[in-house]
């Protein structure tokens, strides 16, 4: 049988993928691009985006039942009546933790960009030159200046919005009009700038909803419900943005229910010639060839998937030459922070129900601060006033108090830090070849856990944001940490690292794999650290840049 | 660390359901996510008994105690009784379940001995007087228990379900608090007169 053949295969439909599809389809490339679950059509298949909360039998809550089959997924807030359907299946695809790892996947075309937080910030040369400048780990293969196009061309098609304010830390970049801070944080805000002479700062949630209508897509409607799918087409998913403009050149083929289970590998070209396809249906297996592959599975499954493959070669698989396949896991390591109650503004209120909050970026170990931990962490946080669910604690029962709790209650502030997670050799994946997933294949085994620098940084993590509350006026300021274990995130990078050695990387900084020229990895296995910013704007960044390289150098007959 | 996590988590199922947007009422579904308590390994050890429909009745008049009819619908008109059976099924663990069965016998025995009728005869202003101590009760429990492994007050998981429950119904949302589905528009600071409902939340 003849093997269907493409010019590129884009393996997964997220982030990451789905701009892997629009771009090599724009340069004028036939792709295939494959998803290991089922379609979700844009709109179409929004079953709950318009739905009332109150027709929610539990109120978009939890029960037993879903607990006993989420086993995983029930340990954060992931696990919710009202878009389960977009969580994968933990008992159908289960994974080993040889330390607890919490793994929160989307198995659906466009992935996790359809639950995705759209915090969307550009990382800046503290954070691609840190591991250089401190002996940890490898140098990034890359630099700001090499990025900041493909941040200006990704940030026009997402459409991200938020305020330029000229930070060396955090770059500004090709904006929407940002979403405004409430009084509340505007306060704060104020007061923040004059205590700390601006070396702290709030500043309005970088986002990837729109202010500003884009081709096809309405601004943000101010529902704060996006994570059901949104009909407006107001924040940046894959069905949202890149899909449709995949689409429309009339190049993509795009197949649901196929899972990729090999990189297909030509040991004499030293080059792939593709992939191999489980159906997820039908059990059947199919071949396709491509003259470049791209893996953007999210983080683990294309490590997953490198590990799998070429092992005639590498019994460690393809890209494992390096000894650092598998190896360097991170998150960002967050759930500690500070809230207090706002005074002063109990005749102001708020219209509308913003998608995002604020952000006080990163201001620890930069501009001659010094502390005992490596790198930073930035916050997110809002104040809003208290709602209903304030009647739990208070005491109070009858009318008067009913319609009391109807009323807005006083205001809160709070935020929480997002910390950057080094780099280690010893956090790490594997093939855990005795245990399978519902189709026969072999799991991955997870074994990471945070270190001491990441524990040193979680006491400024707290401490600092009662300070700056306290420093702002805010009162009954209570510090939190509610623990956090690596992967609750749901910003799993590395495994898979950027370098400029072979001998210490397995991708270049092309995203190429050293010893497959013609596979790229642009999703968050590349990462060579962490920055604290959120990652999936990098990710994008990333995946444009490296698919046109992979153009220019099919081109030039490189591949 | 976590046993102690643990160990908060039977009331917490429903508790954190009420608390995503208590902090970041405008905040993403990431910051909410922050702010909610961790859920984590709470059993899921089979259900109790059934509530009859009697049980129900009596859980309406709980329910309609705590939130009356006022200006705006109270809780009976909002179907809270059916909805807290519902959830002490589906989302309570055994022992969560038991707590809540005996403390409804022990409400009733409350009234009796109070009033000296059960609670579903005694009066509405009766009733008050009844949840008022009954509410002082849970409070003074609640704020002494702080971290112990013993189980909330029956009192309040009673509350909490009303509260819960009247709050997300579509009374609640629209004529007890007031909703717009699509606003269209964020007006980040306007005035606020007291006595005006709160804009209910989306999620």
């Amino acid at each position: 049988m003849q093997v269907e053949s493409y010019d590129a295969i884009v393996v997964g439909s997220g982030i990451s993928g789905g701009w892997a599809a629009k771009e090599l389809t724009e340069k004028g490339l036939r792709v295939l691009l494959l998803e290991r679950g089922k379609n979700v059509e844009h709109i179409k298949d929004y079953v709950n985006a318009t739905k009332a909360p109150w027709q929610y039998p539990h109120r978009g809550g939890r029960t037993r039942a879903m607990e006993l089959a989420y086993p995983v997924l029930k340990r954060d807030y992931p696990l919710n009546e009202k878009n389960l359907d977009w969580w994968a299946s933990d008992q159908e695809s289960p994974y080993t933790e040889v330390k607890r790892f919490d793994w929160f996947r989307g198995y659906h075309v466009g992935g996790r960009s359809l639950m995705w937080g759209r915090q969307s910030y550009r990382w800046s040369d503290f954070d691609f030159e840190a591991n250089a400048r401190e002996g940890i780990a490898v140098d990034w293969p890359i630099r700001y200046a090499d990025i900041a196009p493909w941040y200006d061309h990704v940030e026009r098609h997402a459409g991200i919005s938020g305020s330029r304010e000229g930070l060396p830390q955090l770059p500004d970049g090709q904006f929407q009009p940002p979403m405004p801070l409430n009084c509340g944080e505007e306060m704060i805000a104020g007061r923040l700038q004059r205590q700390f002479g601006g070396r702290r700062r709030i500043i309005p949630g970088r986002t990837a909803n729109l202010t500003r209508p884009l081709p096809g897509r309405s601004p943000c409607q101010y529902r704060n419900a996006c994570w059901l799918g949104c009909p407006f087409g107001g924040y940046f998913s894959t069905q949202s943005s890149t899909l449709p403009a995949a689409v429309a050149t009339g190049r993509l083929t795009l197949k649901p229910y196929a899972i990729v289970t090999e990189v297909l590998y030509d040991r004499d070209r030293k080059r792939a010639t593709g992939v191999r396809v489980l159906d997820a249906v039908t059990d059947q297996t199919t071949d396709y060839s491509a003259r470049v592959v791209f893996l953007c599975a999210s983080t683990l499954n294309s490590t997953w998937l490198l590990l799998r493959s070429a092992t005639d070669v590498w019994p460690g698989g393809l890209g494992s030459s390096s000894g650092e396949l598998g190896h360097n896991l991170m998150d960002h390591h967050f759930r500690v922070g500070a809230q207090g109650r706002l005074e002063g503004l109990d005749d102001k209120y708020q219209f509308g129900r913003p998608p995002t909050g604020f952000y006080i970026p990163r201001y620890r170990n930069l501009f001659g601060d010094k502390r005992d931990y490596l790198r930073g962490f930035g916050y997110q946080g809002g104040a809003s006033r208290q709602g209903w669910s304030r009647a739990v604690a208070e005491l109070g029962v009858g009318g008067a108090f009913k319609d009391a709790m109807a009323q807005p209650g006083p205001w809160s502030i709070g935020a929480t830090a997002f910390g950057e997670m080094l780099p280690n050799h010893a956090n790490r994946v594997s093939i855990d070849t005795a245990r399978k997933d519902k189709w026969g294949l072999p799991v991955l085994a997870i074994d990471c856990a945070t270190g001491e620098n990441e524990r040193l940084m979680r006491r400024d993590m707290m401490n600092d944001m009662a300070e700056m509350l306290e420093a702002t006026g805010v009162k009954q300021v209570r510090t939190y940490d509610r623990e956090y274990f690596p992967g609750m995130g749901i910003h799993e990078m590395g495994t898979a690292r950027m370098g400029r050695d072979p001998k210490t990387s397995v991708l270049n900084a092309h995203n190429q794999v050293w010893d497959a020229p013609n596979v790229f990895v642009t999703d968050g296995a590349c990462m060579t650290s962490t920055a604290c910013p959120n990652p999936s704007l990098t990710y994008m960044a990333l995946t444009a840049r490296a698919a046109d390289f992979a153009v220019s150098e099919l081109t030039r007959h490189n591949l | 660390m976590e046993s102690m996590i643990d160990r908060r988590e039977a009331i917490r199922r429903v508790t954190a359901l009420l608390g995503g947007m208590a902090l970041v009422g405008g905040g993403s579904s990431l910051v909410s996510a922050c702010e909610q308590a961790q859920r984590g390994a709470a059993g899921a050890r089979g259900g109790a008994g059934t509530f009859t429909t009697r049980d129900i009745a009596f859980l309406d008049e709980i329910a309609e105690t705590i939130l009356p009819e006022t200006k705006t619908p109270g809780a009976k008109a909002a179907q809270v009784g059916p909805f807290m059976a519902l959830m002490v099924t589906d989302t309570y663990d055994e022992r969560e379940q038991a707590t809540f069965r005996d403390g409804m016998r022990k409400l009733d025995e409350a009234c009796k001995a109070m009033h000296h009728a059960a609670f579903l005869d005694a009066t509405p202003p009766q009733r008050l007087v009844l949840l008022e101590q009954l509410d002082r009760e849970q409070k003074a429990y609640m704020d002494a228990r702080h971290g112990d492994d013993t189980p909330a007050h029956y009192f309040r998981m009673m509350k909490e379900l009303a509260l819960l429950g009247y709050f997300t119904s579509e009374i609640g949302y629209t004529k007890a608090m007031r909703y717009v589905e699509v606003p269209g528009r964020f007006d980040p600071c306007v005035p606020y007169t007291p006595g005006d409902p709160a804009w209910a939340p989306h999620a």
